[in-house]
Order: structure tokens, then C-alpha cells, then sequence
């Protein structure tokens, strides 16, 4: 990624969070074409019941929904760590050279 | 339909626009710099800015048009729920915190942060332009479905009323208020769908949907007497004439000097079952099964004919319980009312018969979509093009992401977005029930399915029907308030400011937007009448398709392949823009719109991602190919 880094973000911190949101971009990618890929070509296994009886299409639909939230709070949770630890890489190295 | 204008709705809503208007003029007199009307100064907390994500996305599509196509069609208008969300996974992981680090004010900026080229800012303040165009016509249309229940006015008065406040909000105001009208609307939304949504559970499931003091219209079946495939007579009504639309045959009757049309199952059970008409007359009046409008004979309609829990058949069923509500329709019956024109003499007639429809396909995709068996190509591309726009659009909105910009850090930009998944993945899950709910609890008008929410709703009791209308109404005015700042961001920014190097100062170019933004009101009104009657949800879905093969690949190729050349994002926007425009303008909803038929349309793609987008890509990079960067670009950065 070859954006502009603001003044208080580091290279590193930018491109580990981006490395992440790629990697979960694609995890989501795969579970979301999984579902139209099914759609178009094994129609007929979405009508298949899974559980508490509703069908694989429901159950496909509203996990994608419920997956999304959950991916972004990982992501959140790891690009938050990432910034924090270039926080306290550069206050530690600040108060060596102090 | 016909309606009655409810006073306490009335008032809720006056209550609460006044509340909408008051607090955009509160933050109007604060403020007046070009960097407040457009970003809110960056100041906005990334909470209230998070729900206001929400209120911003949650538009009248989301509300209106996915729990309408749900009711009509079932799973097939949740695909949009899915689709629109997913969409944010696009937004969140790869664009919001990059475009936060390189932007200013609009779309255009950030794209052209790195290059400063003049094809670019044209290009983008096209299409965000277009983009905004496209996705202020369903909220419009949204706006004019609204207040005919609600004030007992005709589509086109909701549409002006609508345009009016709206531009008063925007000229009066810009960014800031529209951000806190969002965050107010999204959280608002939220509460009640789920409110609603607890209703609906609670009443259960019952056929027919009476409760309350709601009643159902008992629809006749009357048994003809037949000779040579031909009605001869039937016990107290005169045969006037029968005509054949596909496999589907339709008989007008007539009894005390009204005229009925009735769906003549022959094959099946030999009965001729009641239908919901209107026809318009030469001399330009309208009826409503057969007679006028005042005489109240036209119903609001959508049932089970049967219901059926662990195998055994109910009348009715009781509270159930989330999953227990979905798995009950899924095992019964639903009654749908689909729509057919004739021609008779020199009456033009839409006649709206019941078609019964098991509830395991109502809660599959294929009842819009045709997927399943009797899917074809083209059926099969639509589905596909439908959910790409979905999920590639979302990050590519102008209005969404000028957003990224109200917060202060990259960091509050994440959080926001991150809020906003969540509370429009929980609103979604909740317009699966509210769809459901109001497919069979009798309510749906067969004109419009865009009232589905609201009219369940009122069904449950006026307060209720009240204070949901205001704020769907409310949704419409802020979603529109802010597609006209992102729209005249577009014209006085980016076109007459950048582009033409006009050099305005802070008052001038507030001021130029303010006129832009009354002119950009002024088509969306006229917009709004022209497509009355079409599902919102649908006509987003080509804002997304737009937005997608436009702006998205400019976008990626930016952030991700370093050798992108501006004269290639310049020209994969172009080439986004036309191809897209071109595979809608020649759509089988456009053909039927300009009066010459779905089934004559050059072809039968309804959503154009999947041809535009791919084309799009390749633009890019083939432009990019051809007119490399140049090395004085490399280093070139604006702040």
C-alpha cells in the first residue's frame, strides 16, 4: 500500500494493518461468493434444513451478516494492538534517548 | 391504495421534522467555513459519527425496499440485506483507513490526491454526481410512498414536500447538522424496527391475519358454468368478456352496474377467484375494483392459506419465538398478490390475483431471482450482477464515504465504521422478521410494496404506525440531505472550483454549493415522480452498480498497484459510467417505463456490475498500460 502516512503513524503499523484487512477481506470474499456460487450452481442445497429447521439459505444469509461484525471486531482488535505497540516502542525509545 | 390521513401520525410527524429542522439550523448559525458545510470540520465523535454511518446507509431503501421485497418476494429482498452488508466488509478492510489518511473534502480529493490531474477531478465530479442522482430517485420515490398514508396525499405532493425541507436543511446548513440528524435517525430506526419486530413475534401467526381490530377481506370464489373453454354464465353476475395473459385466464363480470375481473382457475379447481383491479378509464378516471376511489373496495392483502406447525394444520399459533417464526412460514402457505395488465376496449387494467406459494420457496432465492429450476442465463447473470454491485458499491458511495472525514484519526474512522456494521447488521437481521411479518398479516398495498413496514406497523396500532412514519420520513430527508452536500461538494468543489480554477473564497464556495444544492433538489424531485411505483431497494441496486464499476476500480488500482496512471483512473471512470448507464437505460424496467415492453428490452440484464465492473478493471489497467505515470507524478503529493 503506498498511501500518504500521517505524521504519527509509522510505515510498519500502516502496512501490518493493511496486510490484515487484505487477509480478512479475502476470507470474506470466499465466504460470500461461497454463498452465490452455491445459489447459481447446487441451488437446490440451500433449501437443505440445518438446524433450529430453518433452511441453508437463511442460516447462510444471516451467518454472513453475523460474520462480517464479528471479522471487523478482529480487525479492530488487532490494528489496535498494532498501534499500541508502536506507541510504546516509540515512548520506550524516547525515554532511552532522555 | 387508498388511505385516510391518521392526525396522530400527523402530529409525530410535525413534531419530529420540526426537531430535524430546529437542529439544523442550531448547528447552521455555529458554523461557516467550507471545511464545516462539507466535512464538519473533523470534529465529530467516532460514536455519534459510527450511528450516523448507520442513519446515512439505513436509507429508505433499507427500510422501504428491502422489508417490501421481503414481503413480496421473501428471500430474494433479503439478498439486499446481505449484500448491502457485506459491502461494508469492502469499505472497512481496504479503503476506510487509507482514503482517511490521503483525502480532504470529497471523493474526487482523495482520489486525486496523488496526482492533481484535471481529467480525474472531471471524471469523479461526474460520477458522483450520477451516483448521488441515482440513489436520491428511491428515496424520493420512498418520500412520496410515505406520506400517502400518513397525510392522505397523492405520491407527487410527498415528493415536493420532501425536496423542500430537505433543501432548506442543506442550504441552511451542510455537514454538521446532517451528521447529527443521522446519528439520530440511525439510532431511532433501530429501536423501533426492533420494537417492531417484538410485535410481530408476539402476535404470532394466524390465518386469516385478523387481530386487533384489524379484519381481512374475504376474497369470493364464485363456480362458472363452462361450454367449449368458455364461461356461458355464472349465478348472479352478467359475463362481460375473458381474455388470456400467459397461462393465466381473467374474466370481467359485472353485478348491480359494477364491473369485476375475477382469475379463472380452470385447470385446477374450475373457480373464479376474486382479484384487486384498477383500471383507468379513457376519460382519465381511475377505479378501484370497479368502482371509485371513495367507496373503500380496494384492500390491503398478503396471507397464509395455511399453517402448519411440526405437520400438524392451525388457524392460528400463538407468540413465537425468532426461529420458530421463520421455520412456521417456512413449513406453510403464503398468499401473494402478483401484478398483470390488460388491455380491455379502451381501459387500461392492472389486476393483482392471488397465487399461492409454498413457504420453503418463499424462503429461498428464485421468487425475483430466478436461480432454481426455472432459472435461464440471463436469470442466472442478474443474481450474480446483483450481488456484486452489493458488495462492491457500498465503498464506493460518495455520500458514504465523505463520512471518513467528519472524524478526527484514522483510528475514530475504524471504530465508526466498525459500529456501523454492527448496528445495520443487527437492523438487517431485524427486516428479515418485519418483511416476513408483513407479507402475511394482511397489509401490503399491491401498488406500492415500499409501505410494507409502516402499514405493519399501523396494523399493530396508530402510536406505533406514527412514530415509525416520522422517522422513515425522517431517514429519507437526512439520506437525501446528505446525497445533496456530497452532490454539490461535486458541483462547487470539485467542478467549478478545481476543475474550471475558479479560486473561490470560503464565503463564495459555500455559497456556490448552496445554489448547487437547490438545483440538484429540484431534478430529484422531478425524478421521484417519474419512477413512482418501482421498489426502492431495486433502483438502489443500480446507484450500487454505478458506484461500483465507476469508482470502485479507480479506488483499488489507487491503493494497491503504485504504477496507476491518472489518465487510467480517469478513463476507467468514464467507461464505469457509460457502460453501466447503458446496460440500465436498456434494461427490461426501463423498456417497460418508456412504454415498450420488459420482454421487447435490447437484453434481459436488470443489474449491470457484472459486464461494467470487469470492463472497468480492465480500463484501468489497459490506460495505465498506455499512458504510463509520469516520473514528476511519482513524488507529486497535495496535503
Amino acid at each position: 500500500m503506498h498511501v500518504n502516512n500521517s505524521a504519527e503513524e509509522k510505515e510498519i503499523v500502516t502496512q501490518q494493518k493493511s496486510k490484515l484487512g487484505v487477509r480478512l477481506f479475502f476470507v470474506y470474499l470466499i465466504c460470500y461468493a461461497g454463498f452465490v456460487i452455491l445459489g447459481v450452481f447446487k441451488y437446490e442445497l440451500l433449501a437443505t434444513t440445518v438446524f433450529w429447521g430453518l433452511n441453508l439459505a437463511l442460516t447462510y444469509g444471516i451467518g454472513l451478516i453475523v460474520f462480517a461484525v464479528v471479522l471487523g471486531i478482529i480487525y479492530n482488535y488487532y490494528c489496535t494492538k498494532y498501534e499500541d505497540q508502536a506507541e510504546e516502542t516509540e515512548n520506550l525509545t524516547e525515554g532511552d534517548s532522555k | 391504495m387508498i388511505y385516510d390521513i391518521s392526525f396522530t401520525a400527523l402530529a409525530f410527524f410535525f413534531v419530529f421534522v420540526g426537531l430535524v429542522l430546529g437542529l439544523s439550523f442550531y448547528f447552521g448559525r455555529k458554523k461557516s467555513s467550507s471545511s464545516s458545510y462539507y466535512a464538519a470540520g473533523g470534529q465529530i465523535h467516532w460514536a455519534v459519527n459510527g450511528i450516523a454511518f448507520a442513519g446515512d446507509y439505513l436509507s429508505a431503501a433499507s427500510f422501504l425496499g428491502i422489508c417490501g421485497m421481503i414481503a413480496i418476494a421473501g428471500f430474494d429482498g433479503f439478498l439486499y440485506a446481505i449484500g448491502f452488508l457485506a459491502g461494508w466488509i469492502v469499505a472497512l478492510f481496504l479503503i476506510a483507513e487509507p482514503f482517511k489518511r490521503l483525502g480532504k473534502y470529497t471523493f474526487t480529493d482523495a482520489l486525486n490526491a496523488k496526482f492533481n490531474s484535471r481529467a480525474i477531478t472531471l471524471t469523479a465530479s461526474i460520477s458522483t454526481l450520477i451516483i448521488s442522482i441515482f440513489y436520491l430517485i428511491p428515496q424520493m420515490v420512498g418520500a412520496g410512498d410515505l406520506v400517502m398514508p400518513l397525510l392522505g396525499l397523492p405520491h407527487w405532493a410527498g415528493v415536493i414536500l420532501v425536496g423542500a425541507i430537505v433543501i432548506a436543511i442543506v442550504a441552511s446548513a451542510g455537514m454538521a447538522s446532517t451528521t447529527y440528524v443521522q446519528f439520530l435517525k440511525g439510532g431511532l430506526l433501530i429501536v423501533l424496527s426492533t420494537v417492531l419486530t417484538v410485535y410481530i413475534l408476539k402476535n404470532g401467526l394466524s390465518t386469516p391475519p385478523e387481530f386487533n381490530e384489524n379484519t381481512y377481506h374475504k376474497f369470493m370464489e364464485l363456480t362458472p358454468e363452462v361450454k367449449n373453454d368458455q364461461i356461458v354464465s355464472v349465478p348472479n353476475w352478467s359475463v362481460i368478456t375473458q381474455q388470456q395473459i400467459g397461462d393465466k385466464t381473467f374474466v370481467k363480470l359485472a353485478q348491480n352496474g359494477i364491473e369485476r375481473w375475477f382469475e379463472w382457475t380452470q385447470n385446477e379447481d374450475n373457480l373464479l377467484k376474486e382479484t384487486l383491479t384498477i383500471t383507468k378509464k379513457a376519460d382519465g378516471t381511475t377505479l378501484y375494483n370497479g368502482e371509485s376511489k371513495d367507496n373503500r373496495k380496494f384492500y390491503q392483502v398478503g396471507h397464509l392459506s395455511k399453517i402448519i406447525v411440526n405437520g400438524q394444520e392451525l388457524s392460528q399459533t400463538g407468540p413465537l419465538g425468532p426461529f420458530e417464526f421463520l421455520s412456521t412460514i417456512k413449513d406453510s402457505e403464503i398468499v401473494r398478490f402478483l401484478q398483470v395488465k390488460l388491455t380491455d376496449g379502451n381501459e387500461q387494467v392492472s389486476i393483482y390475483y392471488p397465487e399461492v406459494t409454498s413457504g420453503s420457496k418463499f424462503m429461498l432465492p428464485g421468487l425475483k431471482y430466478k436461480i432454481g429450476s426455472d432459472a435461464n442465463l440471463w436469470s442466472k447473470m442478474d443474481f450474480v450482477s446483483l450481488m456484486l454491485a452489493l458488495f462492491l458499491g457500498t465503498a464506493a458511495l460518495p455520500h458514504i464515504l465523505i463520512r471518513y472525514y467528519t472524524v478526527k484519526t484514522p483510528r475514530d474512522a475504524r471504530k465508526s465504521t466498525i459500529l456501523a456494521i454492527a448496528a445495520i447488521g443487527g437492523f438487517y437481521i431485524l427486516t428479515l422478521f418485519i418483511g416476513l411479518g408483513a407479507g402475511v398479516n394482511g397489509v401490503m398495498d399491491v401498488e406500492s410494496s415500499n409501505m410494507a413496514a409502516p402499514l405493519l406497523a399501523r396494523a399493530f396500532g396508530a402510536a406505533l404506525f406514527s412514530i415509525i412514519s416520522a422517522v422513515a420520513f425522517a431517514t429519507v430527508l437526512g439520506t437525501v440531505a446528505g446525497l445533496i452536500v456530497a452532490s454539490s461538494g461535486a458541483i462547487a468543489h470539485d467542478f467549478i472550483d478545481v476543475y474550471l480554477k475558479k479560486n473561490l473564497d470560503d464565503d463564495k464556495k459555500v455559497k456556490v454549493g448552496k445554489i448547487a444544492a437547490v438545483i440538484v433538489g429540484v431534478f430529484a424531485i422531478l425524478l421521484g415522480m417519474a419512477f413512482q411505483g418501482i421498489n426502492v431497494s431495486f433502483l438502489v441496486g443500480w446507484a450500487f452498480a454505478i458506484a461500483a464499476s465507476a469508482n470502485l476500480p479507480a479506488i483499488l488500482f489507487l491503493l494497491f498497484w503504485k504504477k496507476t496512471s491518472s489518465t487510467g483512473i480517469a478513463a476507467s471512470i468514464v467507461t464505469g459510467i457509460i457502460s453501466s448507464l447503458a446496460i440500465i437505460l436498456t434494461s427490461p424496467t426501463m423498456w417497460d417505463k418508456y412504454g415498450l415492453g420488459a420482454e421487447n428490452a435490447l437484453h434481459q440484464l436488470e443489474n449491470p456490475a457484472l459486464i461494467s465492473f470487469p470492463l472497468a478493471v480492465l480500463t484501468v489497467y489497459v490506460f495505465t498500460k498506455m499512458y504510463p505515470k509520469k516520473k514528476t507524478n511519482l513524488d507529486h503529493t497535495t496535503t
